[in-house]
């Protein structure tokens, strides 16, 4: 079964609970920021900031509006930062949809990073390994839903199956053009396969006013390194590896005393009279 | 609120206005959210900004500060004279017919009986028959009836007038009492949500009388998903009120002034007589509360001879305030030698910041019971005492107050119980131990309590009886339980020594004893019910009547009565909180007799009246609501240049009371609260902290061009009182509104920082004024003026 979350933001109050719930959950380090000109707590995801709510003031027909939505990762079903990841075991899909990362298997060379279509994951400059949202796999995995959809208080977020939450969403988009909301829609970008985070939009055809891309896909050098480049690219990069482990194996540590490192001598002092 | 949370998702309209609640009350607004998906509901909101409770309205309206009455009074004139309201209920359920006295009216900003800066009432009372019952006019024609009077005080706020005041267009105007005056229908209700954007006036009790004008002639008042809701902004401040303050007594009895001298005395001056022959007149039972609530002080020493040790209670000199700018004024007078805080921060929340912390620094002592260190602990060091602008600087050297911090319990350290905005008293029980040296409040009292008993017993003094005659038989006296004190406040039969079952067994003859007579049916012999968790509906209107409890009576909706037309009939059958079945009145519990007929008994039982108040003379500055400007205002009142701001607004004359014009302070300021924070708390926790880290001004997109200033750039905003700085937000969200011809920009300031906690930023109120409302003491916390200059 695949899950999802749903995002209603035509119900989204923009109150940051989601924020909390995915910083307490998760354990996050709190970090006081400074002021960007907006309400919105950062600019951007950060690596230990998986969950932000988008402001965005719109001038739309003369009347201002200030629409507000939750960005995290998609959970793409054709996930960039997959294709794009070069250490097995590091992103891992998982049976119900989420896209898993695994940080002792992370390398932190940042491809994930280019390989997102929707710039999520961000690399910890002191752990050196990439972070994002997990869809909560931990809470998933014994049958509790995501810390977001728990604190929510408007009931502008649902967790579920997946093809039942898509039934909900278009309903609700049934329900806004019947109140006058013609271009109301759901975001469900086909260019990464469809995603595991939908979204109800008033203005479907104008995505970008929420901070959502329009036709997200995965950057073009992703998808050739996914084909051919990548199995070259892999060999070339685990031979790397491997090699300079055998050349270990094989040949030994280096010499510092040959080699004469000024740095190892200065570490040793004492034993150098 | 008169009606509750989760009633709010019964509305058919949902007017917003002098709240947020979207940003202060996100998990109530759940209801609003219900309503409007559900219902199909029409949520308005009108604000000076464009909040997060606007970005998901149906409409949204933008007014300037302060001038919500004249928004209200032209809903009033719309409905009138479109034919807009619920008549049948207009004359069933409100005064409208009731007849005024010959001579009363309302001219040049002035209502009849001004005279040396007062007012004589005597025009504004009902006239009366030989019986002493007010006459009434059942078809609301006579020349002298409240319903002709009041239309012709509202025939000025026309369309264009309330534009030309408020800010708006008269189409928006006009848009907006089309959609409000929907709820007019008999089978449509409509709900009003406000909060500290209509209390934080000068005018704030008759802003919040205009609304309930409003929601009489639509009909809404008793109604499911209809009401005056007032959000309540901390979990117990409800509680709070319930439970008394300087000018009452629990339970909303009056406080004693000196020249009640006897029990008799008080009794006849605040036990009102029915109007209406037909009126139940419920608070002529003043004497069973009065004299229970002294049984439940003094015990066993209260008795009939003593008369119930009446002579005990403090009494407040006839004409006297203390209210917050009254005694703040008097301790800046040197007039007070001590203070004790429970809860409150005034250097952060008090209006006029640098008179509060000089006025604090002419104390000799200050006690602060708190979580955290606060800036009113901390006040000593505040920078706004060096301010070089107050001639009377002072070093914290100098300063001879000498502060206690005494670290006390937060609210999940204790048990008890929070009053929400629904009257829910829901009880808890403590998830923690404090930690450290923190003790709980009741512990902090108890000590208190003894250790001046014991001086008193040791040394004697003058008037020790209300120590010492007070009742405090608590199983472990120096550790009183809450379970006691609210077993107590529900009140108790002293003869059988059980639990009463609500304030209908209240007697006066010093039989029972009870601490809050609204409470009564809080804790029974069958327990205590404010810690019931039951989850039926069986009116289906999400009323739950086993959850918790609710004052008075557990009753869900206020004046329900009000839900049926006069043979019991809902108004609207598929809401119906309360019928008639020929026997007794079913559903929620009523706001009349169960078993009294519907003809027989005038809807409103709490009121003399019998029905509600159009009309309310006993409001300080007028019977009907009228727009008066703010304080400091950017404009003449476009109704009557010469009486610009409330004729009974309440100042005071100290050297640090000072006010601005337009001239140094062109732009209107309005001070308000975030979803990221609770008040001035939060700054002391990590999650909010990392939310909203700073300070920041809100500042329109038209004024920041024309001032050169863009996002983020630090700019100075400044008052007649002081001066803060902080980086711009510049924003569609404030709109620049034409008044009077002239152009007017709001400025914005959220409220949330200080200089203690993990993030700090400037004392908002160092810019607010020293400016009350007349009826209750509010301060004026919005709708002042300020310049903005460009510093960064």
């Amino acid at each position: 079964m695949i899950v999802a979350k749903l995002i209603d933001t035509t119900l989204c109050i923009g109150c940051k609970a989601c924020e909390v719930a995915c910083q307490e959950w998760n354990d996050q380090e709190y970090t006081m920021g400074t002021f960007d000109g907006s309400y919105q707590t950062k600019p951007e995801l950060e690596a230990n900031f998986w969950n932000l709510i988008k402001f965005n003031e719109v001038e739309k027909d003369g009347a201002t509006s200030w629409l507000m939505s939750k960005y995290q990762c998609m959970h793409c079903a054709d996930a960039g930062c997959l294709a794009a990841c070069p250490a097995p075991g590091a992103i891992v899909p998982l049976a119900n949809g989420t896209i898993d990362f695994v940080h002792e298997n992370c390398i932190g060379c940042g491809y994930c990073i280019t390989g997102c279509p929707f710039d999520v994951p961000r690399l910890n400059s002191t752990t050196k390994k990439a972070y994002k949202c997990t869809l909560c796999s931990d809470r998933t995995a014994v049958g509790l839903e995501p810390a977001c959809i728990k604190t929510c208080p408007t009931n502008c977020l649902t967790f579920g199956e997946r093809d039942e939450l898509l039934r909900m969403a278009e309903t609700r988009t049934v329900e806004l053009k019947a109140d006058g909301f013609a271009d109301a829609g759901i975001y469900n970008p086909q260019g990464v396969g469809g995603t595991n985070v939908l979204y109800v939009l008033k203005h479907a055809s104008e995505p970008e006013q929420y901070g959502l891309p329009k036709d997200p896909v995965i950057p073009w050098t992703v998808s050739l390194w996914k084909g051919p480049i990548k199995w070259m690219g892999m060999l070339m990069f685990w031979g790397t590896i491997f090699g300079a482990f055998f050349h270990f194996v094989i040949y030994g540590p280096q010499d510092p005393e040959k080699h004469g490192h000024p740095r190892d001598a200065e570490e040793e002092p004492s034993e150098k009279p | 609120m008169t009606n509750g949370w989760t009633d709010v998702a019964n509305a058919d309209v949902v007017l917003v206005m002098g709240g947020n609640p979207a940003e202060n009350h996100p998990v109530g607004f759940r209801f609003v959210l219900e309503a409007k998906r559900l219902r199909k509901a029409k949520i308005i909101c009108i604000d000076p900004r464009f909040t997060r409770t606007a970005a998901v309205s149906d409409l949204y309206v933008p007014i300037r500060s302060g001038t919500d009455i004249a928004f209200l009074g032209g809903l009033i004139h719309y409905a009138i004279s479109n034919n807009k309201y619920q008549r049948k209920y207009v004359e069933l359920n409100t005064n409208a017919s009731f007849l005024i006295a010959e001579g009363f009216g309302f001219s040049e900003g002035h209502f009849s009986g001004w005279k040396d800066g007062k007012y004589d009432k005597a025009t504004w009372q009902y006239e009366l028959d030989a019986q002493g019952y007010a006459k009434v006019d059942p078809t609301l024609e006579h020349p002298r009836c409240v319903f002709q009077l009041m239309k012709t005080h509202y025939s000025r706020y026309t369309p264009e007038v309330v534009a030309n005041i408020c800010g708006c267009t008269s189409e928006e105007f006009v848009k907006a009492a089309a959609m409000i005056t929907i709820a007019a229908a008999e089978d449509k209700s409509g709900t009003v949500l406000y909060a500290l954007g209509w209390t934080h006036h000068s005018f704030a009790v008759q802003l919040i009388h205009a609304a309930a004008m409003v929601q009489l002639l639509m009909g809404n008042i008793g109604m499911p998903g209809g009401g005056v809701n007032a959000q309540r902004g901390h979990a117990n401040i409800q509680g709070s009120t319930d439970m008394g303050a300087w000018n009452t007594l629990p339970g909303y009895l009056k406080i004693p002034r000196a020249n009640h001298e006897n029990l008799a005395d008080y009794l006849a001056a605040n036990t009102p007589k029915a109007l209406r022959p037909n009126s139940l007149n419920y608070l002529g039972n003043t004497p069973k509360f009065m004299t229970s609530l002294l049984k439940a002080y003094y015990g066993s020493h209260a008795t009939k001879a003593n008369d119930f040790g009446y002579g005990w209670l403090p009494k407040v000199e006839e004409g006297a305030d203390h209210s917050w700018g009254t005694f703040f004024d008097q301790m800046h007078a040197g007039k007070m030698e001590g203070l004790i805080s429970f809860g409150m921060n005034p250097v952060a929340n008090g209006p006029n910041t640098p008179k509060m912390i000089r006025a604090l620094s002419k104390l000799k002592w200050l006690i602060v019971a708190e979580n955290f260190e606060t800036e009113t602990a901390a006040f000593w060091r505040a920078k706004e005492l060096a301010d070089k602008e107050y001639p009377q600087s002072l070093k914290a050297d100098d300063i001879q107050t000498e502060v206690f911090l005494l670290p006390a319990a937060c609210f999940a350290e204790k048990d008890g119980a929070f009053v929400n905005s629904s009257r829910w008293l829901q009880w808890k029980e403590a998830a923690v131990d404090p930690p450290g040296d923190a003790r709980r409040d009741q512990d902090i009292i108890s000590d208190l309590f003894h250790a001046v008993h014991d001086l008193y017993v040791k040394e004697g003094g003058a008037r020790p009886e209300p120590l010492l005659k007070m009742q405090w038989d608590y199983a472990k006296p120096q550790r009183p339980q809450l379970g006691e004190v609210a077993r107590e406040v529900n009140g108790i039969d002293l003869e059988t020594g059980k639990q009463l079952n609500g304030f209908g067994e209240l007697k006066d003859d010093g039989s029972t004893a009870c601490g809050n007579w609204i409470y009564s049916g809080s804790w029974t012999e069958a327990g205590n019910q404010m810690s019931r968790r039951g989850q039926a509906d069986p009116t289906g209107l999400g009323l739950y009547p086993q959850w918790a409890w609710s004052w008075p009576a557990n009753r869900r909706i206020l004046y329900n009565r009000a839900s049926t037309d006069s043979a019991g009939k809902p108004w609207d059958e598929t809401r119906a909180p309360l019928r008639w079945n020929g026997k007794r009145w079913i559903g929620d519990t009523p706001d009349y007799k169960s078993d009294a007929a519907p003809e027989t008994m005038a809807p409103f039982i709490m009121l003399p009246e019998g029905v509600a108040r159009l009309f309310a003379p006993e409001l300080v500055e007028g019977p009907f609501p009228e727009h008066y400007e703010p304080a400091e205002s950017p404009v003449d009142n476009a109704l009557h240049p010469t009486v610009n701001a409330n004729p009974l607004l309440r100042t005071y004359n100290s050297d640090m009371d000072h006010f601005g014009t337009a001239k140094d302070f062109p732009f209107v300021a309005i001070t308000y609260r975030l979803t990221e924070h609770f008040h001035y708390w939060t700054k002391h926790t990590s999650s909010s902290s990392e939310l909203q880290s700073n300070f920041f001004v809100e500042i329109p997109e038209e004024l920041a061009k024309e001032k050169g200033i863009a996002n983020k750039t630090l700019v100075r905003v400044s008052s007649a009182r002081g001066k803060i700085e902080g980086p711009a937000l510049v924003t569609k969200r404030l709109r620049t509104l034409k008044v009077s011809g002239k152009k007017v920009y709001q400025i914005g300031l959220p409220i949330h920082w200080g200089f203690v906690g993990k993030v700090h930023g400037p004392l908002i109120n160092n810019l607010t004024p020293s400016a009350y409302d007349p009826n209750c003491g509010t301060p004026e916390y919005k709708g002042f003026l300020v310049n903005v200059e460009k510093i960064g």
